[in-house]
């Protein structure tokens, strides 16, 4: 079966209902898809983000957002993340002393259902702690051959995770971790911001690797630089909390000539947002 | 309050208790609750042991008696002394294997994976069971190059003109109330002795426990590094909750000679009911090194301040300490350094975490004697809390009597950040493990110091201690 994100007539306010954001947002993301979601900033591109992953501080007061027919607005982030979506975030948070392989194992072991069962010994005791996790041989293999799939150096297993990573690094363990956890759907947010022209290239090499394994994409970007990268099927675009155009790759090209002063000029200026 | 006279007409009738107190079943004796010098006296009958010993312990209790408790620091006045056994001996001979052990102790054992740490790693343990060492192996290579590794009763029986050199030479009954408890009435712990030069490659281990209800465990360690020597010393312990209150007071002292290293390194996570007041102090002669790594989690209340003093040029003291306290417990721990010779450094890292209503102090205190110039110290504590409820204080004592000196002292307190909390979770761990990793990070640094297999339990036990926290 296809898997699908559906978000209907999405409405968020952040701040407790203070302020909205997102004013109907409408999308459908099959897997195997890759649509490229482009706005100015503060346009509430990446409030859309944190909403589908299930951040605190944004509330849908309006609309619904379905994975495969299912409304996900009452999990909590990690049941999102077990039922396939993934984000990949514009600012990965350093978690001091704790290394990359540590980390990724205990996600890797919950997403895919490992620590479902209770630790047991062999003889029908109580377990070591721990011992529901993926096995360290098996993930190991795994972790080694991602990281050199994604031109991840071995040496980042044993650093702490995000802590001291250059933009660009972090960006390319975002990936990483993409690719270990195997979503259905990833919604990237500004993936391309802060990073050279190689990075960029990594990054995107990435992105493509892992379109062509029937992940669904929502890229969120800003610029259009990355579009020479990657491909998108569709591209939106999102201006003042909502999707104001949608096409093909034709509506990027149309962007980058004209600007997004021209969509401001179609669709007015917008009471301003905090992204 | 009994008293040296009562003690003097005691002496006629001790004999008896020599053959009366024999439990039939778990214990091959249990002393009466409550303590008074006749009690010290069945204990001293009990270990066969020099009159030089008796009357220490004798003197000990007196000392205990006439001191007032402890007014700083935590609230001792809970403590019930009279409703306390001081002794109990659980079987006659100390076991040799694994499969010695009581089926319900291994149980709690295998979900920390204590089993899989000893097949891996454990060169010789000593485990301490209800005040006796139960269970004791030691390497042969050890014993071929001269290094004793004991239980403390052994030790005396076995070694006694070089425990008697040491014994209380470093921590005397009269330091604190609780030396001087533990002075009257210890039991167990471990002796080590290692000859000089020698260098102990694997850790000595023993993991001590606490399991009679309201049994008060009073272990005595006593650790002689000669010159030029090296040794890492590591206790570990995990304790199944009682109803009632129950009391741990230990005493270690180290001698670390010149040039010698020592390294001791400690997890403990008491029952939310024990109260862990621990006296432990180290000697660091010219150009020794002493580190005191100091896990403290659980415990109802914790007062432990590890010390260094450096006696002698070029010494260097370090203790890194953790305190882990939950709902209803007060840990006070840190640590002392005093530098008392020229070109002394020393290090506190201290790091905290408090979670629902839990309070975590640090306590330390740095002293830097007239004439010890050019010594340098810093001091460095963190704190995290994990909710508003939970409290963490700082008590940075510092006594500096030379101007040449160099001090650094920094301090933090923060909370669990919930960027980080989203962050984890939405890689699929719920609030709990998110928590859990962010707090395990937070110590890393200290159980990185810690041996592999103590790393991977003390990462266990963190997880134990952060069940339930969340929700």
């Amino acid at each position: 079966m296809t898997s699908e994100l559906v978000i209907q007539n999405l409405h968020v306010t952040v701040n407790d209902g203070e302020k909205e954001v997102l004013k109907g947002v409408n999308l459908t993301i099959r897997q195997d898809e890759i649509h490229a979601l482009m706005g100015p900033n503060g346009s509430g591109k990446s409030t859309l983000a944190y909403a589908i992953m299930g951040h605190p501080h944004y509330t849908v007061t309006e609309g619904d957002i379905l994975l495969d027919g299912e409304s996900v607005l009452e999990m909590e982030p990690n049941e999102r993340a077990r039922k396939g979506l993934f984000l990949a975030f514009q600012y990965p948070v350093a978690v001091p002393g704790v290394s990359m392989a540590n980390f990724l194992r205990t996600a890797v072991s919950n997403v895919r259902g490992y620590t479902d069962q209770q630790p047991t010994s062999e003889d029908g005791r109580p377990g070591v702690i721990g011992s529901n996790l993926m096995p360290m041989r098996d993930f190991r293999r795994e972790l080694l051959d991602k990281m050199d799939e994604y031109h991840v150096d071995r040496d980042f297993a044993k650093r702490y995770l995000n802590e001291g990573f250059s933009g660009g690094e972090k960006k390319r363990v975002e990936i990483l971790q993409m690719a270990m956890l195997q979503p259905k759907i990833a919604i990237m947010d500004e993936t391309d911001s802060g990073l050279d022209i190689d990075a960029l290239r990594v990054v995107s090499d990435g992105v493509n690797k892992l379109a062509g394994t029937g992940l669904g994409i929502l890229l969120i970007t800003h610029y259009q630089r990355i579009l020479e990268y990657v491909k998108p099927d569709y591209v939106h675009v999102f201006y003042n909390g909502r999707i104001v155009r949608s096409g093909g790759a034709e509506v990027a090209h149309e962007l980058e000539a004209r600007g997004y002063q021209s969509v401001r000029e179609e669709f007015g200026e917008p009471e301003l947002v905090t992204a | 309050m009994a008293t040296t006279s009562d003690r003097e007409a005691l002496a006629g009738v001790k004999d008896e208790y020599r053959y009366g107190f024999s439990m039939p079943e778990e214990y091959v004796f249990k002393s009466r609750k409550g303590l008074d010098h006749e009690i010290v006296d069945q204990i001293s009958d009990l270990k066969n042991e020099p009159d030089w010993m008796r009357e220490f312990r004798h003197r000990s209790l007196d000392i205990f008696l006439s001191k007032p408790m402890p007014t700083w620091g935590a609230d001792l006045s809970e403590i019930q002394f009279d409703d306390i056994y001081y002794y109990l001996k659980p079987t006659e001979k100390a076991g040799t294997t694994w499969d010695d052990m009581p089926d319900s102790m291994r149980n709690t054992f295998e979900r920390l994976g204590i089993p899989e740490a000893e097949r891996n790693f454990l060169a010789g343990v000593g485990a301490q069971y209800e005040s006796e060492v139960v269970y004791h192996s030691l390497q042969e290579q050890w014993t071929k190059l001269g290094v004793i590794f004991l239980d403390t009763d052994s030790g005396l029986r076995e070694h006694e003109d070089i425990f008697r050199e040491y014994f209380g030479t470093i921590i005397p009954p009269s330091d604190n109330k609780f030396a001087a408890l533990n002075s009257a009435v210890w039991s167990g712990g471990s002796f080590v002795y290692v000859p000089a030069g020698v260098t102990v490659n694997i850790p000595l281990q023993a993991y001590f426990r606490i399991n009679a209800q309201n049994m008060g465990q009073f272990e005595r360690t006593l650790i002689i590094v000669e010159e030029g020597a090296n040794v890492h010393y590591v206790e570990g312990c995990t304790a199944p909750i009682y109803a009632s209150d129950s009391l741990h007071s230990a005493v270690v002292e180290i001698i670390v000679k010149k040039n010698g290293r020592c390294r001791y390194s400690t997890i403990q996570n008491w029952s939310s009911n024990v109260y862990n007041l621990v006296t432990k102090r180290a000697t660091a002669a010219e150009g020794a090194t002493m580190e005191w790594v100091d896990a403290n989690l659980g415990s109802k209340v914790t007062m432990k301040y590890p010390a260094v003093y450096m006696m002698g040029p070029r010494a260097h003291g370090e203790i890194l300490s953790i305190a882990f306290a939950g709902e209803g417990q007060t840990l006070d721990a840190g640590g002392k350094v005093v530098h008392g010779a020229p070109d002394t450094s020393s290090k506190i890292i201290s790091k905290s975490i408090s979670k629902n209503g839990g309070r975590a102090s640090y306590r330390g205190l740095l002293k830097v004697a007239k004439g010890a110039t050019g010594s340098k110290s810093t001091v460095v504590c963190d704190a995290l809390l994990l909710d508003d409820r939970s409290r963490s204080d700082t008590y940075p004592y510092i006594e500096i009597d030379e101007q040449d000196v160099q001090v650094g002292h920094e301090a933090s307190v923060s909370k669990v950040n919930e960027e980080q909390i989203f962050y984890l979770m939405s890689r699929g761990l719920d609030e709990e493990a998110a928590a859990t990793m962010i707090v395990s990070g937070f110590i890393e640094p200290m159980v990185k110091e810690l041996p592999m297999e103590y790393a991977v339990e003390m990462n266990r036990l963190i997880q134990l201690q952060m069940e339930g926290s969340i929700g």
